[in-house]
């Protein structure tokens, strides 16, 4: 059985995902994903050796296109999509750190 | 470089190649380097709402190819996202391989004879280029940053090995023997330059024989240059530490190739903060056998097999000569060479040729007939050409096509004839006395000393051996 869920890994997640809740919203959502999670430890508790795994609703495999050369979008139209941009360039505040 | 005594160091790395795609991996988007910027993008490679990736199944049998050649098992895979913001990545996720990946397992053997093991290499989309502005032209000083997403989606094959590699030298050989390989499969043009092939190395250090060390990330070395170094200063500032009594973080570091040194970039994420989950939008992948071996089958023979077929027709190479092989083999130049010693061209002067003019301008090779390639080793053979003249034949070859002779006529390259180089010789020997009898009492180094002057009064016209030919007979 996994651990219930902290109020301090719902902040985690959170910050993850880059969202700013206040302490009650953190309280709701500590409950709230806290029964989901609890429903997934029922199905756990389950006797299911026998049954593969699925992530799929589908029984498709290999959906595939073939490698052949599609319009793009007007630049013109992309960058008029954007708040700001230069040189053709999609222009963002400036970016502190590398990629992880 | 060796390690101060008792260490040992233990790398292994993650080669990430562009795959050679006409469209990307997701989307029809063009896959090229170089166009303008945000001129190859659409809804899916720009991660707008409401978009769907579709598989491109070109990228799935070059991945196969390569699974193949470094002799991974080609395995049913799924595809994740990996979860994290950056500008130059536009839907906050990346679509990766995460717990089955398409390649597992595997291993590529070394010209040196060491084997490294293949954990896996698996599939997943490359990501926007930002450039930064500001004034020291540094990340960190930018005012604010550019973004072009014309590479965000372009397939990439990240090929992961084992932590088998103990030196510098050995890592070195590994990314230039894998890089081989992917050339070799088509799935690649192996650019490091131009970012198609990057490597990222994880460095420990340990006392030998004991539990590996913890490890650093260094990340995006771009030439097998930065790769040798960085893991070199890395292997030695870890010694350094733990010798002061000091402890190796787990983090990514980057490499400064200017600075000669590696800095902490931030401390390592751990994989539970990407919060990988499976990509609803892509369904499981699972190439049948039949298409495995389609894949399989298709392919040519690899680097290793080929530098072994044309090695068997030299007689005692030299190192010199095993090394410009390697260039040959990798250039695919050796369908050519192999001609040109069907010729009777001398071997080393094929090889020279091919590994240092012709390697020069590779790009262009499409130029150059076997027949032009070989006509003009053959007159440099005979003496038609001096040594210069052949290089300058076949860089114009190169450049523009063409005709060797007709070329060699062109630029005034006319053979001296045996009585001019008797006149420059005799005139040479005349206003150097001292020199020549020298040469004449059997001081063979002289020789040179006449060839340079005679190179020098005939503006490189004359022939090497023939001037040594004219100086004996005068002896
Ligand atoms: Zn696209």
């Amino acid at each position: 059985m996994a651990t219930p869920l902290r109020r301090e890994d719902v902040a985690k997640v959170a910050k993850l995902a880059r969202l700013s809740l206040s302490d009650e919203e953190l309280d709701m959502f500590t409950e709230q994903l806290g029964q989901i999670l609890e429903h997934a430890n029922d199905i756990a508790a389950l006797q299911l050796d026998d049954v593969v795994a699925t992530a799929h609703p589908f029984g498709l495999i290999n959906v595939m296109r073939e490698d052949v050369l599609e319009p793009c979008l007007s630049r013109d139209d992309v960058l008029a999509m954007a708040p700001d941009s230069e040189d053709g360039r999609f222009a963002v505040p400036r970016i502190m750190g590398e990629a992880p | 470089m060796t390690l101060p005594d008792g260490w040992e160091m233990v790398v292994g790395l993650e080669v990430h190649t562009e795959l050679k795609t006409t469209t990307k991996m997701f989307c029809g988007c063009a896959n090229v380097f170089g166009a303008e910027p945000n001129t190859r993008v659409c809804a899916v490679c720009l991660g707008l709402p409401g978009s769907l990736p579709v598989l491109n199944v070109r990228a799935v049998e070059l991945a196969m190819a390569i699974g193949s050649a470094v002799h991974s098992t080609i395995s049913p895979s799924t595809f994740h996202r990996k979860n994290y913001f950056y500008p130059d990545m536009p839907k906050d996720f990346q679509i990766s391989q995460y717990d089955l990946p398409i390649n597992v397992g595997g291993y590529v053997d070394l010209p040196d004879g060491s084997r490294v093991s293949i954990e896996r290499a698996h599939l997943e989309e490359d990501t926007g280029k930002s450039t930064h502005l500001g004034a020291s032209g540094r990340i960190h000083g930018a005012e604010r940053s550019l973004v072009d997403y014309n590479r965000s989606g372009v397939p990439l094959v990240e090929i992961v090995s084992g932590p088998d590699i103990r030196s510098s030298a050995q890592a070195r050989l590994y990314a230039s023997e894998l890089r081989g390989i992917l050339i070799a499969t088509g799935a690649s043009d192996g650019r490091m330059e131009e970012g198609s092939m990057r490597i990222d190395a994880n460095v420990s250090v340990r006392h030998a024989n004991e539990p590996f060390g913890t490890r650093c990330e260094i990340k995006n070395l771009n030439s097998l240059r930065s790769l040798g170094r960085a893991i070199d200063f890395e292997a030695l500032r870890q010694i350094d530490l733990l010798n002061a009594g000091g402890v190796v973080r787990q983090e990514t570091r980057h490499w400064d190739e200017t600075l000669g040194a590696t800095s902490t970039m931030r401390t390592k994420e751990e994989a539970e903060d990407y919060r990988y989950f499976r990509e609803p939008d892509l369904v499981d992948l699972a190439p049948d056998l039949a298409w495995q071996e389609r894949v399989r089958d298709g392919l040519g023979p690899m680097p290793a097999e080929r530098r072994a077929a044309l090695a068997a027709r030299l007689n005692e190479p030299t190192s010199t000569q095993l090394d410009a092989l390697q260039v040959v083999v990798d250039l695919g130049f050796d369908v050519l060479v192999a001609a040109a010693l069907d010729a009777d061209v001398d071997a080393g002067l094929v090889l020279a040729r091919a590994a240092n003019e012709l390697a020069a301008d590779a790009e262009n090779i499409h130029s150059l007939t076997t027949d032009a390639f070989i006509t003009t080793l053959l007159m440099e053979q005979n003496g038609e050409l001096s040594a210069t003249q052949a290089k300058t034949v076949l860089l114009e070859l190169l450049a523009h096509g063409g005709d060797p002779r007709a070329i060699a006529n062109a630029k005034g390259f006319e053979q001296l004839s045996a009585d001019s180089l008797g006149d420059v010789v005799a005139a040479l020997i005349q206003a150097n006395p001292d020199e020549w009898s020298r040469f004449r009492e059997g001081d063979e180094k002289l020789a040179q000393f006449f060839i340079g002057q005679v190179m020098k009064v005939t503006k490189g016209q004359a022939n090497g051996k023939a001037v040594i030919a004219e100086l004996n007979s005068r002896r």
